[in-house]
């Protein structure tokens, strides 16, 4: 069976920085893969050459074995690969349920159907039902900004679903968001990942988020792969505590 | 606003608008009308918000620069004007000034795909000189300084429009036709799109909104908007020089969008009023008038950075969130 994803001997340098060094690896269909690592370690380079925001220097991306290297965002993002960033990235003067119709639109009808069809390209029920999952109905016609923080994270991981992508990158969803805003958005991550077989890749500082949610784990360290494995796994290798505690 | 709600005000609006010049004795009002000069203020009130609506909606909804609007009025002021001393017809030269200026706005929006903010700005400027020039020294086509005069003014079926009010109700009509249109250009997925560029192209991008092709989208038709104002402003005033489609004018278009608002519907008919109407009412002040002129422009842009619209919107929350 083909993966979903399949990264392989991925490299980018920036000048004389080599931020990411050969990364290969393969994403299953219906796997969370956690991607962690510390500060520096070219997790969120790897994830922008992945997804066409960087031009890798070296190295392939594939999903379902059609090669993506260097495709727009956009154009990923009409093929089912969609993602969300470190820092928060909403809509702030547009209401909650127009983020959401936003996150989907470009992906019903033509282009000038879009034009001509109804204000919310037909994504109204839809943009319901996902409030509803992410508990954000009381929400939806509040603009964006005047969420909360945690409120606005939900939002947008909400957003990445809109499209109905196959596979979702989260870079850090846990960063800033309090304990029991977490625990529900980790609840929904992995409910959608149950319910509609969804596939993540998740880059997160969090541990204990990290551990809970994904099936299996990467660690990187100085650009490479170091250590991967289940997290129980990758919690006792030595590398992995080296490359952490720097001893 | 409701759009069932918004095409209410819209039709109240537009029967003021038809009445506000017309000599009402003749149905037992007292209300004699305005004269030739009013109505043609009138008139070119309309033109200019028409090309304003244009900046709007590259600045206020896309969230890119354009210091250019003038030069696209002078296309299709003088494509307008060119066309008529050879016989075509003013409605199909309206619609080539629309059609050519979309073109041209899409060739303009290219550099936007590599250059933001001001460096953007100084792009617009570059090609809003280029025009001027085009239009000074192209002395055989353009007429140079010297300008083209005796622009007649169009025909509705056999009927000249030479009278002011005539004139004035056909431009209204075609302002409120722009107005339906880009009103539901901006409520359709398009705007919301249009939206996202502004706010976050990064992300609209990653969301799958193609935002080269909304960039020049934004780009073309802000540009047709000044194209086809500037078709109504050659029969207009009958005669253009370049002097109305210098870079001076371009800053004021830029100028009415932030006055008004920049980003709301209404802001480019209440910027284009200060802009037009304002220094007519100022002019008993004479030589002073400029000056006031510019104090009242700096003391509302430090009172209501989000333009009048923007402060109008503020006070009726206010009122609302007041007990």
């Amino acid at each position: 069976m083909t993966a979903l994803l399949q990264v392989r001997d991925m490299e980018k340098s920036f000048g004389g920085v080599q931020a990411v060094r050969g990364v290969s690896f393969d994403v299953n269909e219906g796997e969370i893969l956690g991607v962690i690592g510390p500060n520096g370690s070219g997790k969120s380079t790897l994830f922008n050459c992945i997804l066409g925001q960087l031009l890798p220097t070296r190295g392939s991306v594939a999903v379902d074995g059609r090669d993506i290297t260097g495709l727009r965002p956009s154009e990923l993002n009409r093929l089912g690969v969609s993602r969300t960033f470190q820092l928060l990235q909403v809509f702030p003067r547009l209401s909650v349920r127009e983020n959401l119709i936003l996150a989907g639109q470009e992906h019903r009808g033509t282009r000038l159907g879009r034009l001509f069809g109804a204000r919310d390209a037909g994504l109204g029920p839809e943009a319901d039902r996902m409030l509803e999952f992410f508990r954000l109905t009381a929400l939806a016609n509040e603009t964006a900004g005047s969420l909360s923080y945690g409120q606005q994270k939900l939002l947008d991981a909400a957003m990445a679903f809109m499209a109905g992508s196959r596979l979702v990158l989260l870079d850090e969803p846990a960063g800033g968001v309090n304990p029991t805003m977490l625990a529900g958005l980790r609840d929904r991550l992995a409910a959608i990942n149950r319910e509609a077989r969804a596939t993540f890749v998740v880059i997160e500082h969090n541990m204990e988020f990290v551990m809970s949610l994904c099936t299996r784990l990467i660690v990187l360290a100085e650009g490479r792969i170091i250590a991967q494995g289940s997290p129980a796994e990758v919690r006792a290798d030595p590398a992995v505590i080296e490359a952490y505690l720097g001893h | 606003m409701s759009a069932r709600m918004s095409v209410i005000v819209g039709l109240v609006a537009l029967v003021a608008l038809a009445l506000v010049p017309a000599d009402l004795t003749g149905l037992g009002l007292p209300y004699p009308g305005l004269k030739r000069y009013g109505t043609y203020i009138l008139t070119l009130w309309l033109v200019t918000a028409i090309a304003a609506m244009g900046v709007n909606l590259i600045v206020g909804y896309a969230g890119q620069e354009t210091l250019a609007q003038a030069a696209f009025v002078g296309i299709g002021a003088y494509l307008t004007a060119i066309a008529g001393k050879h016989g075509v017809p003013f409605g199909l030269s309206f619609v080539l000034s629309g059609l050519a200026t979309f073109v041209i706005g899409i060739a303009l929006g290219f550099p936007a795909l590599r250059v933001q903010k001001h460096y953007l700005a100084f792009v617009t400027l570059a090609f809003s000189v280029l025009c001027w020039l085009v239009f000074r020294n192209e002395t055989a086509v353009t007429g140079g300084v010297m300008g083209l005069r005796d622009i007649e003014r169009p025909f509705v079926f056999s009927f000249q429009l030479r009278r002011a009010l005539h004139f004035y109700w056909f431009v209204l009509v075609i302002a409120a036709l722009m107005t339906v249109v880009l009103w539901w250009i901006v409520r359709s997925p398009w705007g919301r799109a249009f939206t996202a560029l502004r706010e976050n192209p990064l992300r609209a991008e990653s969301l799958g909104v193609d935002v080269r092709l909304y960039t020049l989208l934004a780009f073309a038709l802000g540009s047709a908007y000044g194209g086809m104002a500037g078709s109504l402003y050659a029969p207009l005033v009958e005669f253009i020089d370049p002097s109305p489609f210098a870079l001076g004018p371009s800053l004021l278009f830029m100028l009415m969008v932030v006055v008004g608002g920049s980003g709301a519907f209404l802001g480019p008919f209440v910027g284009a009023g200060v802009a037009v109407l304002l220094p007519e009412w100022l002019r008993a002040w004479e030589t002073w008038y400029l000056l006031i002129y510019g104090v009242l422009v700096m003391i509302m842009m430090a009172l209501a950075p989000g333009g009048l619209v923007g402060l109008v919107e503020f006070l009726v929350r206010r009122r609302k969130a007041q007990p």
